[in-house]
């Protein structure tokens, strides 16, 4: 289907096409919606070896671990995450690697990655930038924040900048809804943004600093902006109200309803 | 994903052939019916009020005490789990019952009844709990605050749950994006292990449970419970065809029970407090407390514990500074996460959040995500933005979700603008009914419910703009085509 659209797109950019006069009515494609088949390229084909490093072998063994025995094929998802940290995305060649080392098809593991949206099989930047664009967001100027991190950054969008530091993508509901508008930065969330704030931090990046990331505006995670509404006391002690039935044998243990 | 709701709560006309004749079909709203006809208990209670801060359970809700186990045991967590343990399956399951807990996940399905469900006699294959932490739904952000500030409620609920189904080990399912959230259960999970609270004799009380964490990466679809359960065996989340439910055979092929993460946190207080103390608040068949999350078009968005049964309006004017603008500024709420129909403000002025009023109200709770809407919102732009969501998740296994999103996607852009046949109101009206029942899952349903509130409520609004489009621009291409 991606193809398809793709075909039509270059059909109607040559101006001898008579195509190009029809009109067509295409959804907005998304970062994410990127060519689900592989292209072997300089940077990505099977013949680019791909070794994980010891400590990572190790990690991969003891995710196995979690699970019975003859289902290591459900490390999968901690294994591509363990390519990712190394290597920053997934080439082809770790793919292989992943599946020679669960002992699953290759075939599985490319259905894998190509389902999964954090899944990148190309390089994103040394920071991928992530905006939420879903409805509490955009109610609340993701618009606005989408134009200011493209500006902040250089880099359109599913583009990476010049200086390959920064690839910007927009991403579905990162379900931070109560703070939104969120950028998500590698693996940290910065929400409650302004424009003012997504300079401010994509500046400290480029400057080589991880910026301190929650919410920018103060609070410190998703109470009310102006005060807290509930909440206001400490916590009850342990054993608070306990029902009668859990202290029959059990002597002692502070109970309010004999009060 | 872990809120798209189950279609116990509204069925659509054609599928009555097997129940027709005990329900009158005549009415468009059968899920009223049925709860009218199931209203054995009379109601206590009209309405939910405030809660007061030592009935809340998430005491750590807004992270200003220390999410580690030694806090957590000063706040009362892990205290006199051995008791409860020991008290056995029979009990905790009674507890869960008389408590009238129903699943937060968004289908409301009750608790103990489904943990009643695995209580079958074993078959020499191990039994699973699995937590569902794939919390995608936009507008929810419930479990997020829970995973990161109160992990250890949530540990000992999994033991807790896990002794109530006598499962093995339990796996927390969270969204591959929450990775600080992942790490704070991961030490959480630790510190449990170290102190003995689980692992081989849990808590002394000679059970042996494990608790795993497993990260996704990133797919809504997989909060729905097979499809959670393929993506832990290490496959495509694509729900699987039910029956078999997972209570037969779920992951890895044995038993399983899948819970939302506020369910399972709920569950050692409720053990400890009682059943009964539960089913004091909120109205018959609605019990408890509830996280609501408030984000939109509010002056302080936020994530809150309330009393079920809560009107709305008193909802977002006591914790969330009401609606920018004051309340008459308001154009619709989103009651219950992306996948529940809107409703207007005439309704919002009395509706109270929980299952039975809101589904009276042609929506439903969800998982309780109220996404405020004011007056500047571009009404049509907000569902189609939805839409695309719906689109970009679906996974593609049924017909009618893969390609009927794309069409009601296609369609409601058009509509933005105005650039569509009045006539495809109806035909958006239709698609969406085609989709909706017709999928294995429920994001389908999902998918054509916004749809539906947006035509049923603010059909005049798009009328309005297409007769402005034509206005500006001569009849649209589709006005001309059909």
């Amino acid at each position: 289907m991606t193809l398809l659209v793709r075909n039509i797109l270059n059909l109607r950019s040559s101006p001898s096409s008579i195509i190009c006069r029809k009109q067509i009515y295409t959804t907005p494609r998304l970062a994410s919606d990127m060519l689900l088949v592989h292209r072997d390229t300089r940077e990505n084909n099977a013949k680019i070896p791909f070794q994980f490093t010891e400590a990572n072998m190790k990690r991969i063994q003891a995710i196995v671990q979690n699970y019975p025995e003859g289902s290591q094929v459900s490390a999968i998802s901690m294994a591509m995450d363990i390519v990712q940290r190394q290597i920053g995305w997934i080439p082809i060649s770790a793919m292989h690697k992943v599946a020679e080392l669960l002992s699953m098809p290759r075939m599985r593991v490319y259905e894998w990655a190509t389902f999964y949206t954090m899944c990148k099989r190309t390089y994103r930047g040394k920071f991928n930038v992530k905006v939420c664009k879903t409805l509490p967001c955009m109610l609340r100027g993701s618009d606005i924040i989408i134009q200011a991190v493209v500006d902040a950054t250089g880099c359109p969008v599913g583009g990476l900048s010049e200086d390959r530091m920064f690839g910007v993508d927009l991403v579905e509901c990162q379900g931070a809804c109560a703070n939104a508008p969120v950028v998500v930065i590698d693996d940290d969330y910065y929400e409650d943004l302004t424009v003012c704030d997504v300079y401010n931090i994509i500046q400290t990046l480029k400057c080589g600093n991880i910026p301190p990331c929650g919410p920018q505006s103060g609070r410190f995670a998703a109470e009310p902006g102006c005060g807290l509404t509930s909440l206001l006391t400490c916590p009850p002690p342990p054993g608070y109200c306990i029902q009668e039935a859990l202290l029959q044998n059990t002597p002692g243990g502070d109970d309010c309803n004999k009060k | 994903m872990a809120g798209v709701l189950a279609r116990v709560i509204q069925r659509t006309k054609p599928q009555l052939g097997i129940i027709g004749p005990l329900v009158s079909v005549g009415n468009s709203n059968v899920a009223v019916v049925r709860f009218q006809s199931a209203n054995a208990a009379p109601q206590s209670k009209q309405r939910g009020s405030p809660l007061s801060d030592c009935d809340r359970i998430f005491t750590n809700l807004y992270g200003r005490h220390d999410w580690r186990l030694k806090a957590a045991m000063a706040r009362g967590d892990w205290y006199m789990t051995k008791e409860i343990l020991l008290k056995g399956n029979d009990w905790i399951v009674n507890e869960l019952k008389v408590s009238g807990l129903r699943g937060r996940g968004g289908a409301g399905f009750p608790t103990g009844m489904k943990w009643s469900f695995m209580q079958k006699p074993s078959d020499g294959r191990p039994k699973y709990l699995v937590v569902n932490a794939d919390e995608g739904e936009p507008g929810t952000c419930k479990d997020r605050e829970i995973m990161r500030h109160d992990p250890h409620k949530l540990i000992e609920g999994c033991l807790i749950a896990g002794r109530a189904i006598g499962a093995i080990a339990a796996y927390i399912y969270i969204r591959g994006e929450f990775y600080n959230e992942a790490s704070n259960l991961q030490v959480a999970i630790a510190e449990a292990y170290q102190a003995g609270l689980i692992g081989k004799n849990a808590c002394g009380s000679g059970y042996d449970f494990d608790v795993f964490v497993h990260r996704g990466a990133g797919a809504y679809i997989c909060g729905e419970e097979t499809a959670l359960i393929e993506s832990i065996e290490g496959k495509q989340g694509k729900p699987r065809l039910k029956p078999p439910f997972p209570a037969d055979i779920g992951l890895f092929g044995c038993p399983t029970t899948v819970n939302n993460v506020e369910t399972i946190a709920c569950s050692p207080t409720i053990c400890r407090r009682g059943g009964a103390w539960f089913s004091s608040f909120g109205r018959v068949r609605n019990h408890g407390t509830k996280l609501f999350n408030i984000s939109g078009h509010v002056n302080t968005p936020c994530t809150v514990e309330e009393e079920m049964s809560i009107p709305l309006k008193e909802l977002i004017e006591r914790h969330a500074g009401g609606v920018i603008g004051g309340w008459d500024n308001l154009l619709a709420i989103i009651p219950g996460g992306s996948s529940t129909p809107l409703i207007p403000k005439s309704v919002c002025e009395t509706v109270l959040m929980d299952f039975d009023d809101l589904v009276a109200a042609q929506t439903a709770l969800g998982t309780a995500a109220i996404i405020v809407m004011d007056k500047s919102t571009d009404i049509v732009k907000a569902i189609a933005r939805l839409i695309m969501f719906y689109k970009h998740e679906s996974c593609g296994q049924c017909t009618p979700c893969r390609e009927g999103v794309s069409w009601m996607n296609k369609i409601i852009y058009r509509m933005v603008d105005g650039n569509a046949s009045p006539k495809e109101i109806d035909m958006l009206w239709e698609i969406s009914k085609q989709i909706e029942g017709h999928t294995i899952c429920a994001l389908g349903d999902g998918a054509a419910w916004p749809v539906q509130g947006l035509i049923r409520h603010f059909r005049p609004e798009l009328e309005r703009r297409m007769a402005a489009y034509a206005s500006a621009n001569g009849p649209s291409k589709a006005e001309r085509l059909y």
